[in-house]
């Protein structure tokens, strides 16, 4: 092999401030995004429980739509086909102000926020249905009963499955790279095409991916111990 | 909305896209079910090293699969990208790196399907398969291998449906699938609203298909 490592370019140049706005980015986009699934999932998780049939429609379409459709083309939809829709002002700031991180922000909550509620529609079912019951006997409405009993509950019964699935929304945000979003695998690319080293700065993202997934699984572990319901064993299904 | 579009790039977004029979090396389903097999077979592989005894198969094994399943599939397929020809010498087509990339990954997350399927099957099996004098290598493979591939079919096909919408992403290194095929017409039509749309309902058909047979298959299979 003829292959000469030089791993000094990833500290020369811009290439080091060129990873930190990669971090930077893929950190913004996946809390934003987060955010947006993790409301989106637990909306839409929780109707598809509830013993009203239309709502439970809305939510199974919402959920089957956008979960079955691959999340690039859920990125070229909404930053390609989404803003001709707009009125021109709203398009011209919006392309003023980054369109190409706001679509990749929604298509990625959007997306994730599909596959939360199949998690959060397991945890809910996997409470007894006595505890609805009991709720229901003591006075409470129903959307009482989710807000103060079924939802908190649930809430951490899930947390495995759950940071598996946030690690999924951590690693598809590279994803946002197809429409230009200078996240770290686009900086990685970036740094590659200006020095040619590969290997190199293919190696230093994947090494700063592994960094940031293993992190999150530790203090999520550490999280569920922390918020374990003693008696239950904290395990309510996978994500599909 | 001017569905013509559609209508006269239909044969090149489908044949061409979708099964890959064209000009182009290309197709979402020429990538996904080769990519399957094979992952298939090396993740059988992975998966039994995932428990074999000894500890020179079983870390390797682990550290691949939580590597694997700890990185962004748009980096591994980046990666297949620039270091095959650096590692083989020599120029390869998309259709190989993307193949390659796909079942190094897939192998990864179809080894922990493999092995939690040999976990599902009782331990009584094995203990009843070598008191009736089967050695090690007969019990895996007429005992527990063929039940723990039953066990294991609804899980891989929802595999197959992630690794399905997952091939979108060969696009990027221009391997031309249906995403790729839906972009090139775009170029020449400037159609996104209508092009975009018309392969998110493509794949959806294929994806929802799948997800309907797997839960179906789920209950069929389930154990009384």
């Amino acid at each position: 092999m003829s292959y000469h490592f030089t791993w000094s370019v990833l500290w020369s140049g811009q290439s080091g401030q060129w990873l930190l706005q990669g971090i930077i980015t893929t950190l913004e986009i996946s809390i934003l995004a987060w955010l947006l699934a993790v409301a989106l999932g637990i909306l839409s998780g929780a109707l598809r429980t509830v013993p009203v049939a239309p709502l439970r429609a809305v939510a199974t379409a919402y959920v089957e739509f956008f979960r079955n459709v691959p999340l690039l083309v859920w990125m070229f939809f909404w930053y390609f086909a989404a803003p001709p829709l707009l009125p021109e002002a709203a398009r011209e700031w919006l392309f003023d102000h980054g369109a190409e991180f706001w679509a990749a922000t929604l298509a990625l909550g959007v997306y994730h926020g599909a596959r939360f509620s199949e998690v959060i529609r397991a945890g809910i079912q996997s409470i007894p249905k006595t505890q609805f019951e009991a709720g229901i006997s003591t006075g409470l409405s129903t959307a009482q009963v989710y807000r103060l009993i079924i939802i908190p509950v649930a809430l951490r019964l899930i947390i495995p499955p759950a940071t598996n699935e946030s690690l999924n929304l951590l690693k598809n945000s590279s994803v946002a790279l197809t429409i230009g979003v200078a996240e770290l695998t686009f900086q990685t690319r970036q740094i590659e095409t200006y020095t040619a080293k590969a290997f190199e700065a293919l190696a230093a993202g994947t090494v700063i991916y592994l960094a940031l997934c293993v992190t999150i699984a530790f203090v999520m572990a550490r999280v569920e111990r922390r918020f374990a319901i003693p008696g239950m064993i904290a395990r309510a299904g996978s994500a599909g | 909305m001017d569905l013509s579009v559609i209508y006269r790039n239909l044969d090149f977004l489908l044949s061409q896209g979708l099964l890959g029979i064209g000009g182009f090396v290309g197709g979402t389903l020429r990538l996904a079910f080769p990519a399957m097999l094979l992952g298939f077979v090396l993740g059988i592989f992975v998966g039994l090293a995932r428990l074999a005894r000894s500890r020179w198969l079983r870390i390797p094994a682990t550290i691949y699969v939580e590597f694997f399943r700890g990185v962004p599939l748009v980096m591994v397929i980046f990666w297949f990208w620039f270091i095959l020809p650096v590692l083989l010498r020599t120029a390869l087509p998309e259709y190989g790196v993307a193949l390659m990339a796909f079942v190094v990954f897939e192998a990864a997350y179809i080894g922990e399907i493999v092995r939690a399927g040999i976990q599902s099957v009782p331990r009584g099996q094995v203990e009843a398969a070598t008191s009736a004098g089967l050695s090690s290598p007969q019990t895996m493979g007429y005992v527990v291998l063929p039940q723990a591939l039953r066990n294991m079919i609804p899980a891989l096909l929802t595999q197959f449906i992630v690794l399905f919408k997952d091939t979108s992403l060969a696009s990027i290194i221009g391997y031309v699938d249906l995403t790729k095929a839906a972009q090139i017409v775009n170029n020449r039509e400037i159609r996104p609203f209508e092009l975009y749309l018309f392969i998110a309902v493509v794949y959806w058909l294929c994806a929802y298909g799948m997800s309907r047979y797997a839960r179906h298959l789920e209950r069929r299979l389930a154990p009384a």
